[in-house]
């Protein structure tokens, strides 16, 4: 086992490291736990949390004599990534054994798929996709030691619950270039795969895995480096910083003439270090060959169908068709096509025909709605979307301020309700009068008369407590822009 | 070989096997004189596919039963010498 | 609910009742003229008693059965108990096919084929003693010790199902199940002079059978006569859903009624007939095709031209799978965990360095081997396309033969510790039953006379699910023969 020294406190990678003169060359292997009621290769039902090895049968605990049977769901699932992610539908695929052992690996081999896998080529966004297959996961191994570290402890407990949980692994062809875009790229096919219903895709939970081959090339150059594996970082945030940890490795050792090995490493964020996951020693050679005990996975017009009827409007598509139907910024188109439930509220909100413009109601699910729900979803609060659209649509007309507005939505999410009835009650509408409005302004001109007379000598920040003294007194339904005009026409500034 | 088949074998006991594997491999390798350049290997001797089960739980076994056998037990778990570099 | 003429009380009476072959038994029991605890009683005390006196008997069982209260007469299987490999996972009895490494392993299912058979009425008798992991041809790599030959206690009963095959032809079991990966029944049957069949590769389910080749293991019949087989064979094919690879036969089996062989062709190779064969078994070969001629049947020369390769393919990719199928022998959760491994790797290996057996150990180095990279294309690869120029072979000869006839094995049953030192020397005893195995088709052997005093086997074969006409084929030429497969002469 090696470790590689600290890599420096604030790397300035960003973008594009030409800089160093190495271009990053970065591919992922990801791991995806499908949604299916049972295991791929057995009957048991997949619920999580339950105690230890409650989940077993003679297949998935590797009884001698057992046999798989694939599981139609898990391949169904398969077949809507493929589809998806463009992939080519292979019409008929196998599954191979990959053979070696570990204690959480019942049978002494994986059933997973080699060089036949169900589909191949493909892209999202636009990074290419190399293959999708379809395999089974291992057991958990729960390591008894002094720190629990995979390195230091002396037994170790196998519970077999997790074992055959049906796994999608998707493999992409080498096309990222920087840290950043893995993990931007990651969330795309994150919410598309959520989007499709197929998986949690919950990175804590474990529901979705990330591994990165990395390798440096000098800038230009069309011959690939040396690959390294990047492994267990269970964190979007984790993924990038190990990936621009790596990066940084591998080019101290290419500035100091040495070479890449190509080998399997750890990232552990705590110390922000990689260290060498397996030992030379350790032989490789898994052997595959074409598992008998599965018959090959043939496609007909049928499975194919129902893969089609499950394809759902796709996150990049989606955001495409706000931005091109509905002229919205493509940040906002992003930020409503990834979380779709936001994305759904904002539609239902849309059909509900208020004053209020697309973009205006795409910036209050983006950002006051969002804010409230902190990443949770909209459904489970107060407001409804026509609400949302009416509340919009007041502040649209002026009927109210934003600052009201802002209030009307903490109330709404909190208590549910009509705006305007909330409006009504709590008496947040727009002051009428200009008269009104400028008598106010008068007061806080007086009650703050040294921001007063700084802003006649040309000071226009402090403004700042004349508007908010109005804003406390009108309790925010007035509107700001009108209050910093009528300051200024009583100052005469 | 034994290494990847997780075999010990004591010292006396590599001379013998190595010798019995030679002369098997020998005969086995008969099959290296055909010229079977345009055959397709049969991986399964059946000529069907699918045979897919559907997506629906099936009882498991009590727990009792799965460690049942096992020749070390923790914590409701199957102990075992940790893996480790 | 006995007559006095079947019951077991007089030692005449036993001896009359274990004559009966099952088929005879069952139809006796369904008229009430024969009880079934009878009858289980009976063989369950010469089960038990072969099983107490160990080495110094046939050592033909692993497990044999208490002492029952009542068996189920019920089912066209009529409670005709039945004597079952030690590989086939019966609940809550040992199994553990013949390997140390399974020491004390009982399972918690049961295989799908001996639940059939339960369930249509066949109580589990005894378990049968094999080579270790079915992989031999003699029964002499058992963990529990060999199994002798009824014929001749010198001499070796076949293997691996070589417990199942001594056991019906000692009149220990009315019928057993065996399995068959390259001739691991249709051997021993022809060794003991009784009838085993082979089945179109899935026609019966292999869940629950402690797996060598998955790509070649099959459960089948070991049985006094061709009736029986037909018996059982009905009542354990067809799907299973817990076995991919198992399917539904497009017609029952039914018992066979055959007289004669008119119209018949038969293919006798060439390859499978000269050379490799031992003089005295050819002679009797030869002899039986004669009397087959005589029913009516037409022998044509055929070639197979890559059957001399089978042999050499068939070692490649049976201890390739059976590499991989072993692997799960490692003593995380059950079987033998070598004592005192403080270490992972120590544990793997020592325990599987104690608990496999030689010929083990050897298939499974073999197997590792033909697998690994750099030598997977020149073995496994290669083996899987030579099998498929072998089903190729059999295809072709079959636009001009009904069935090929070979004779079952080389050599009449053979002295014990006489092909042990050299292991191309023992596989060679699977020549000509290897062929069939790697096209997955099916293959029965019946005895067709004795060279020197011991039984040799002939062997049909038949295109995939041409059970009905083989077994009808060798009803007939049974008949002919008037082989009597009863206990009369141990």
């Amino acid at each position: 086992m090696s470790e590689h020294p600290r890599t420096p406190a604030q790397p300035p990678v960003g973008g594009s490291p030409k800089q160093n003169s190495y271009e990053p060359v970065i591919g992922l292997e990801i791991h995806v736990q499908l949604k299916t009621a049972t295991k791929m290769f057995c009957g048991c039902a997949l619920t999580f949390g339950e105690p230890p090895n409650t989940r077993t049968c003679p297949v998935c605990l590797g009884l001698p004599g057992s046999l798989p049977v694939a599981n139609a769901r898990a391949i169904h699932y398969g077949l809507v990534i493929g589809l998806a992610l463009g992939c080519e539908l292979a019409p008929r695929s196998i599954f191979h054994r990959k053979n070696y052992f570990y204690p959480d690996l019942p049978k002494g081999y994986q059933i997973s798929q080699y060089d036949e896998p169900l589909c191949r080529g493909g892209q999202l966004g636009d990074i290419r996709i190399h293959r999708v297959h379809l395999e089974e996961d291992a057991a958990k191994l729960i390591h008894i030691g002094s720190s629990g570290r995979i390195h230091s402890s002396d037994a170790s407990i196998v519970d077999f619950n997790r074992g055959g949980t049906p796994l999608a692994e998707i493999v992409t062809e080498p096309d990222l270039r920087s840290p950043e875009r893995a993990g931007e790229w990651l969330r795309l096919l994150r919410a598309t795969l959520r989007q499709l219903g197929v998986s949690d895709v919950n990175m804590e939970e474990g529901s979705l895995r990330c591994d990165a081959n990395i390798s440096l090339r000098a800038a230009g150059s069309e011959h690939l480096g040396t690959k390294t594996e990047l492994k267990n970082m269970n964190s979007f945030r984790f993924i990038e910083r190990g990936i621009r940890a790596e990066i940084a490795r591998q080019q101290r050792i290419l500035e100091h003439g040495g070479e890449v090995v190509q080998e399997t490493l750890h990232y552990d964020p705590a110390s922000d270090r990689i260290t060498s996951l397996r030992s030379k020693e350790e032989a490789h050679d898994y052997r595959y060959f074409p598992e008998p005990d599965l018959l090959p996975v043939a496609i007909d017009e049928h499975m194919l169908a129902a893969a089609k009827a499950a394809l759902t409007e796709l996150p990049a598509d989606r955001a495409a068709r706000y931005e091109r139907e509905l002229s919205l910024s493509p940040d906002s188109a992003q930020l409503l096509a990834f979380r779709p439930e936001l994305g759904g509220f904002f539609e239902a909100a849309l059909a509900a025909q208020g004053d209020a413009s697309a973009q205006t109601l795409a910036n209050w699910v983006t950002v006051e709605l969002a804010a409230r729900l902190d990443d949770g979803d909209p459904a489970a609060t107060g407001v409804t979307p026509r609400a949302l659209a009416e509340l919009a649509g007041m502040v649209a007309a002026k009927q109210i301020s934003v600052g009201a507005g802002r209030q009307v939505l903490d109330k709404l999410v909190a208590e549910g309700g009509e705006p305007q009835a909330i409006v009504d009650a709590e008496g947040l509408a727009a002051l009428d009068g200009a008269d009104e409005l400028a008598a106010i302004v008068a007061a806080a001109l007086e009650a703050n008369a040294d921001a007063a007379q700084r802003v006649r000598e040309g000071n226009t920040k402090a403004i700042g407590p004349i508007v908010g003294h109005v804003m406390r007194e009108t309790r925010g339904r007035a509107d700001g822009t009108e209050v910093a005009r009528l300051v200024h026409e009583q100052l005469g500034v | 070989m034994a290494q990847l088949a997780r075999l010990a074998l004591a010292e006396e006991e590599i001379e013998p096997m190595a010798r019995e594997l030679s002369a098997v491999l020998d005969h086995v390798a008969r099959i290296a004189e055909l010229d079977l350049e345009h055959v397709a290997p049969t991986s399964h001797v059946l000529d069907v596919t699918g045979a897919l089960r559907p997506d629906e739980p099936r009882p498991c076994l009590p727990r009792e039963l799965a460690l049942a056998q096992a020749p070390a037990v923790s914590n409701d778990g199957f102990l075992v010498p940790s893996p480790q570099a | 609910m006995s007559d006095a003429s079947s019951s077991a009380s007089s030692p005449q009476g036993e001896r009359e009742l274990l004559k009966l072959t099952a088929a005879q038994a069952a139809r006796r029991i369904a008229a009430g003229e024969l009880s079934a605890l009878e009858l289980f009683d009976a063989y369950r005390e010469r089960a038990a008693t072969d099983h107490a006196v160990g080495h110094e008997g046939l050592n033909c069982f692993t497990w044999v059965a208490d002492e029952r209260a009542g068996v189920e007469d019920s089912g066209p299987l009529a409670g005709v108990p039945l004597a079952v490999k030690d590989l086939f996972c019966t609940e809550g009895v040992p199994s553990q096919s013949g390997s140390r490494i399974l020491q004390g392993y009982t399972p918690p299912y049961t295989a799908t084929a001996v639940a059939r058979l339960r369930d249509a009425g066949a109580p589990l008798l005894a378990k049968t003693n094999q080579d270790e992991f079915a992989m031999g041809s003699s029964t002499e790599n058992s963990a529990f010790g060999p199994t002798l030959n009824p014929w001749d206690r010198g001499r070796v009963p076949g293997g691996s199902s070589g417990g199942s095959a001594a056991a019906v032809a000692a009149g220990l079991a009315p019928w057993a199940l065996g399995t068959d990966t390259g001739g691991s029944i249709r051997q021993p049957a022809a060794l003991c002079g009784i009838v085993g069949l082979k089945p179109t590769y899935g026609s019966v389910s292999r869940y629950g059978m402690i797996a060598f080749a998955s790509s070649l293991d099959q459960a089948g019949p070991l049985t006094r006569d061709v009736t029986d087989a037909a018996l059982l064979l009905a009542h354990m094919v067809g799907r299973d859903p817990c076995d991919a690879t198992s399917l539904q036969l497009p017609e029952e089996i039914v018992l066979p009624s055959a007289q004669e062989l008119t119209g018949l062709r038969l293919g006798v190779p060439a390859e499978l007939h000269g050379e490799g064969i031992e003089t005295g078994v050819r002679e009797v070969f030869d002899g039986a095709c004669k009397r087959a001629e005589a029913l009516g049947a037409e022998l044509i020369d055929v070639e197979l031209p890559h059957a001399p390769y089978a042999l050499s393919a068939y070692y490649v990719l049976a201890p390739a799978e059976c590499s991989s199928n072993l692997a799960r022998f490692d003593g995380v959760r059950y079987g033998l965990r070598a004592p005192g491994a403080l270490e992972l790797l120590d544990m793997y290996t020592r325990t599987r360095h104690d608990g496999f057996g030689p010929e083990v150990r050897r298939r499974v180095m073999l197997g590792t081997y033909a697998l690994s990279s750099g030598y997977y294309d020149a073995y496994y690869a290669r083996a899987q396309r030579v099998r498929t120029k072998i089903a190729e072979d059999f295809a072709d000869a079959f636009k001009r033969v009904d069935f090929i006839v070979t004779p079952t094995a080389p050599t009449v049953a053979f002295k014990l510790g006489e092909k042990t030192a050299d292991p191309w020397a023992m596989y060679l005893n699977d020549l000509c039953t290897v062929p069939m195995s790697l096209a997955g088709i099916p293959a029965i052997s019946i005895p067709c006379g004795l060279s020197d005093g011991l039984p040799v086997g002939l062997q049909l074969a038949g295109p995939a699910f041409s059970e009905n006409r083989l077994l009808d084929a060798a009803y007939a030429l049974e008949q002919e023969f008037g082989f009597d497969g009863s206990a009369a002469h141990v």
